[in-house]
């Protein structure tokens, strides 16, 4: 199979559970960060199972060095915690605290093609863009920072 | 059922892509990179919208007006690319792949996420 059709499948699977979840209602993620109010914890149920189900993924293209068909696997190099990484976490947190709404469930807002979906997804992009051309050499993000770590020869 | 719908598309995209399906970073670098490499970038960002597009988003209720969004958009953008990941990269990836990195991030933004839900709504009305 393609890498191109992969990875548009990977997408159909990761769009239906966000839509499934509630995870694109605003609303409904706002309802979960509201610890003090009247609280909906059904997401931590979302998030809990999705963890259960990508694990052995992990698990298996650990051990096996390289991912299916002897392609190469790209992880994040970094292992340390430090000050970049808490403070840019917990910005992204206010961000996403004041309107509920994390980078996927952004973008499949565009579905909607309403303006308050244009205005957050412009804004995000351009957030991107900004903290890049702030620290050029960073690069990348979880989903890609990603130093070759090992590569599997078949 | 969607958790492991979202977990499947996080596995499918590690055991054929051999990528993280962090979605922050697969945007970002999808729209600076060039053409080729983020090829597989762009057919994932389609199948994202893809079911969203087929069936429709239902309901749906913004927090606030534009300047509100467009404040929250920039913030997420910019701490997305200074944390190096989001809810996907860390919360979904980065925890099932045993990250001690990807558990203090999620930490991080869920307290800060909650904390201001906390102030917005219980502390300054």
């Amino acid at each position: 199979m393609s890498r191109f059709f992969t990875a548009l499948l990977a997408g159909v699977l990761f769009g239906s559970g966000l839509l499934l979840s509630g995870m694109t209602n605003p609303a409904t993620v706002l309802a979960f960060l509201d610890v003090a109010g009247n609280w909906n914890p059904a997401l931590a149920l979302t998030m809990g199972g999705a963890v259960l189900v990508a694990a052995p993924a992990y698990y298996l293209v650990r051990r096996r060095a390289g991912a299916l068909g002897g392609r190469a696997v790209e992880l994040p190099a970094s292992s340390s915690v430090d000050a970049a990484l808490l403070t840019g976490a917990a910005i992204f947190g206010v961000g996403w605290g004041l309107s509920g709404i994390c980078p996927g469930p952004g973008l499949i807002l565009l579905a909607g093609a309403t303006v308050p979906a244009i205005v957050f997804v412009i804004s995000m992009v351009a957030g991107m863009l900004l903290a890049r051309t702030r620290a050029p050499a960073r690069g990348g993000d979880c989903g890609e920072i990603l130093v070759r770590e090992q590569t599997s020869e078949i | 059922m969607g958790g492991l719908l979202i977990g499947a598309g996080a596995a499918t995209l590690l055991l054929f892509n051999g990528r993280v399906a962090g979605i922050s970073g697969i945007t970002a670098n999808a729209v600076s990179g060039q053409l080729g490499p983020a090829a597989w970038r762009l057919a994932f960002l389609l199948g994202l919208l893809l079911p969203a597009v087929v069936v429709g988003l239902g309901p749906t209720s913004f927090a606030g007006g534009s300047p509100w969004l467009a404040l929250s958009g920039l913030l997420v953008g910019f701490g997305t690319q200074a944390g190096s990941g989001c809810t996907s990269g860390h919360g979904v990836c980065g925890l099932a792949n045993g990250s001690t990195r990807s558990l203090a991030a999620t930490l991080a933004f869920m307290a800060a996420a909650m904390l201001t839900v906390f102030i917005v709504r219980h502390v300054l009305p």
